[in-house]
C-alpha cells in the first residue's frame, strides 16, 4: 500500500463533509425524534378518540419509515430532495433522507426511555398541580436524560454509517471517497484510510456519548 | 375541611371504594386503616382527584373537586401536599431542588424559593444534605425530603399514603413525631393511611376502619381503641398489644387464678387518675388481685387496661359501682355465682 499516494487534502474535505452531515442530522434528529417520542408517549393508553387516532397514525408512520432499508429510502426520497434542496448531489442533499431514516429510530428509543420514568414521580408532580408542559420539561426529560443521551449516541453512530451509504450515491464525504476513489479505481489505500477515519469518528462519538450519559446519571 | 360523600370507585368489575362518607375537620390528623387491598390508596387518591371517582363528591373547603375545571383543580392541588410510601423523589434533582420543585411549578420567584427551601430543610432536619442526590440518602432521609416537598407550598391538607411502611420502627417513630410536630405548629389537616395500628395510636385524633372498600367503623381513636365493635377493628387493636400479653391467654389466667371471677377493666385516663381500685376495696370489702395492667397512650388521651381478680362477698356491687363511674367491665369468668 502506498500511503504517499493519498491526497490528504481530499481526505480532509471528505472528513469535513461527513462531519457536517453527521452533526446536522444528529441535531435535527434529536429534536425531531424527541418530539415524536413525546407525542407517542403522551398519547399512548389514552381513551380520548382524537389522541388514539394521533397515536395510531404517528406510530404506524414511525414503523413504516423504520422498516424501509436506508438505501431504498434515499432513492424514494429523490424527488422530494430535489424539490427541497434543488439538487440530489452533495452533503446537503443527503440531509432529508438521513433525517427521515434516523428520526423514527430515535423516536422509538425516546419512547423506551420515557417508559422507564418512575410512574410514581409523574403522579407526584401531578399531585403538586403540574400541567403537561411542566411534567415534560421538569420530569420526563430530566428523569429520562441518560436514556435520551445514550439513545442519541447510538443514533449518531448509526448516522455515520448512513452518511457513508449516502456517499456511495453521491452525497460526498468519506463514504464516497472510499467507494468511488478507492474501491472503483482500485486504490485500496484510500478505502483503508477512509475506513480508519470513520472508525475513529465512531469511537470518539461513543466516548463522548458515554461520558455525558454517565455525568447526568445520578441514580 | 374535607367531606367525602357517597364516594365510590369501580375498576372494571372490582369495587375498590364503596359509598364512603367521611368528614375530616380542620387541623386534625385523620387515620384510615385497612388491610391490603381494602381500597385505602384508591380512597386517598380520590381526595385530590388523582383517581377520578365513579360517583360521589369530594368537598374540600366547601368546593366540590369533581366539578372543577382542570386548571382550577391544578391550583387546588397546589394547596394539598401528598407524601408517598416510595417517596417518589426525582433522582435527577438534589434535595434542595426536589423541595423547590412544587414551588417552581407554582411559579414562585427564585429568592422566595431559596428562603422557603432553606427553612424547610431546617424543619425536617436535613441541614448539610442540601446538595445530596436521593440515591445518597437513607429511606428516612428520603421521606423527610418528601415531607419537606409536600410542605413547600404551604398546603392546608397533607395526604399521606403508607408513608412509614418502607421504614424501620425507629425511623417510623421519628417521621411520625415530625408529622405530629408539623400538625401542632402549622395547624395542618393530615389524612394518613396505614395498615399499622401503632401509627394510628401514635398520632391520629380520629380514624376510620376500611374493609373491602367500606368504612366499617369510625370515631375518635380513644373510643375505637376502647370499644372496638367489628372483628377487623379488634384485630387491628390486637396489633398494639404486647406479645407477652397475647401469650398470657385468658384460659391460662383462668386456670391459674380459680378463686374468684376474672375481670377486665378498661378506663379512660380521667378515671385512671382517680384511686378507683382502693375505693372499691374499701367500699365493698373485696380483695382485688391485679394480674396485669397497662396504660396505652394515644394522641387524644390514654386509656388503661387492667386484668384483675376479685374475691369477696360484694363483687357484683363493686362491679356495678365501677360501671357507674364509666369503667368498661368485662367479666371473663364467674366462679362465685
Ligand atoms: N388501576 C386499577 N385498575 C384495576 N384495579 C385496581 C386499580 N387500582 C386498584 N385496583 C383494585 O382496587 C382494590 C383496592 O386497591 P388499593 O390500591 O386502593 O388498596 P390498598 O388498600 O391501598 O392496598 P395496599 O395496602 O396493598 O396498598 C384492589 O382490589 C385493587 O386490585
Ligand atoms: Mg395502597
Amino acid at each position: 500500500m502506498k500511503l504517499n499516494n493519498i491526497d490528504w487534502n481530499m481526505m480532509f474535505e471528505a472528513l469535513k463533509e461527513t462531519l457536517y452531515m453527521t452533526l446536522w442530522t444528529t441535531i435535527i434528529t434529536f429534536f425531531l425524534g424527541l418530539l415524536i417520542g413525546l407525542i407517542l408517549f403522551l398519547t399512548s393508553k389514552k381513551n380520548h378518540l382524537l389522541l388514539k387516532l394521533t397515536n395510531g397514525i404517528i406510530s404506524s408512520l414511525v414503523n413504516v419509515f423504520r422498516s424501509i432499508p436506508f438505501v431504498i429510502l434515499i432513492i424514494l426520497l429523490v424527488p422530494y430532495t430535489k424539490l427541497l434542496v434543488g439538487t440530489m448531489l452533495g452533503p446537503t442533499a443527503a440531509l432529508p433522507a438521513l433525517i427521515v431514516g434516523a428520526a423514527p429510530f430515535y423516536a422509538r428509543l425516546v419512547v423506551i426511555g420515557l417508559k422507564e420514568v418512575d410512574k410514581g414521580v409523574i403522579e407526584a408532580s401531578k399531585a403538586m398541580g403540574a400541567n403537561t408542559i411542566q411534567v415534560i420539561y421538569k420530569v420526563l426529560i430530566p428523569e429520562s436524560l441518560p436514556a435520551l443521551l445514550s439513545g442519541i449516541t447510538v443514533t449518531c453512530v448509526m448516522l455515520v454509517g448512513y452518511t457513508a451509504l449516502a456517499g456511495i450515491i453521491g452525497a460526498g464525504g468519506l463514504g464516497q471517497l472510499a467507494y468511488m476513489d478507492g474501491f472503483q479505481r482500485g486504490r485500496y489505500e484510500i478505502t483503508f484510510v477512509s475506513t480508519l477515519i470513520i472508525l475513529g469518528i465512531v469511537f470518539i462519538i461513543q466516548l463522548i456519548g458515554d461520558s455525558f450519559t454517565k455525568l447526568v446519571d445520578k441514580r | 375541611m374535607i367531606t367525602l360523600k357517597n364516594l365510590t370507585k369501580t375498576f372494571q368489575n372490582t369495587v375498590a371504594v364503596n359509598e364512603v362518607d367521611i368528614k375530616i375537620n380542620k387541623g386534625e390528623i385523620f387515620g384510615i386503616i385497612g388491610y391490603s387491598g381494602a381500597g385505602k390508596s384508591t380512597l386517598i387518591r380520590m381526595i385530590n382527584l388523582l383517581e377520578e371517582p365513579t360517583s360521589g363528591k369530594v368537598m374540600v373547603n366547601n368546593k366540590d373537586l369533581t366539578l372543577m375545571k382542570k386548571k382550577d383543580l391544578r391550583l387546588m392541588r397546589q394547596k394539598m401536599g401528598m407524601i408517598f410510601q416510595h417517596f417518589n423523589l426525582l433522582w435527577s434533582r438534589t434535595v434542595y431542588e426536589n423541595i423547590a420543585f412544587p414551588l417552581e411549578i407554582a411559579r414562585v420567584n427564585k429568592n422566595e424559593i431559596n428562603k422557603c427551601v432553606l427553612e424547610l430543610i431546617q424543619l425536617v432536619g436535613l441541614v448539610g444534605k442540601e446538595n445530596a442526590y436521593p440515591s445518597q440518602l437513607s429511606g428516612g432521609q428520603k421521606q423527610r425530603v418528601g415531607i419537606a416537598r409536600a410542605l413547600a407550598i404551604f398546603p392546608e391538607v397533607l395526604l399521606c399514603d403508607e408513608i412509614t411502611s418502607a421504614l424501620d420502627p425507629e425511623t417510623t417513630n421519628a417521621i411520625l413525631d415530625l408529622l405530629k410536630d408539623i400538625n401542632e405548629k402549622l395547624g395542618l389537616t393530615i389524612v394518613l393511611i396505614t395498615h399499622e395500628m401503632h401509627v394510628i395510636k401514635k398520632i391520629c385524633h380520629r380514624l376510620a376502619v376500611l374493609e373491602k372498600g367500606e368504612v366499617i367503623e369510625t370515631g375518635p381513636v380513644l373510643d375505637v381503641f376502647t370499644y372496638p365493635k367489628k372483628q377487623t377493628t379488634k384485630n387491628f387493636v390486637k396489633q398494639i398489644q404486647s406479645a407477652e400479653e397475647q401469650e398470657l391467654s385468658i384460659s391460662h389466667l383462668v386456670k391459674k387464678y380459680p378463686e374468684g371471677p376474672l375481670v377486665l377493666l378498661k378506663f379512660i385516663k380521667d378515671e385512671a387518675s382517680k384511686p378507683l381500685i382502693s375505693t372499691v376495696i374499701r367500699k365493698f370489702d373485696v380483695m382485688v388481685n391485679i394480674l396485669q395492667g397497662k396504660v396505652i397512650q394515644t394522641n387524644n388521651g390514654s386509656y388503661g387496661v387492667l386484668h384483675v381478680q376479685m374475691i369477696g362477698n360484694h363483687v357484683n356491687e363493686a362491679l356495678s359501682y365501677l360501671k357507674s363511674v364509666g369503667v368498661i367491665v368485662e367479666v371473663i369468668t364467674n366462679e362465685t355465682q
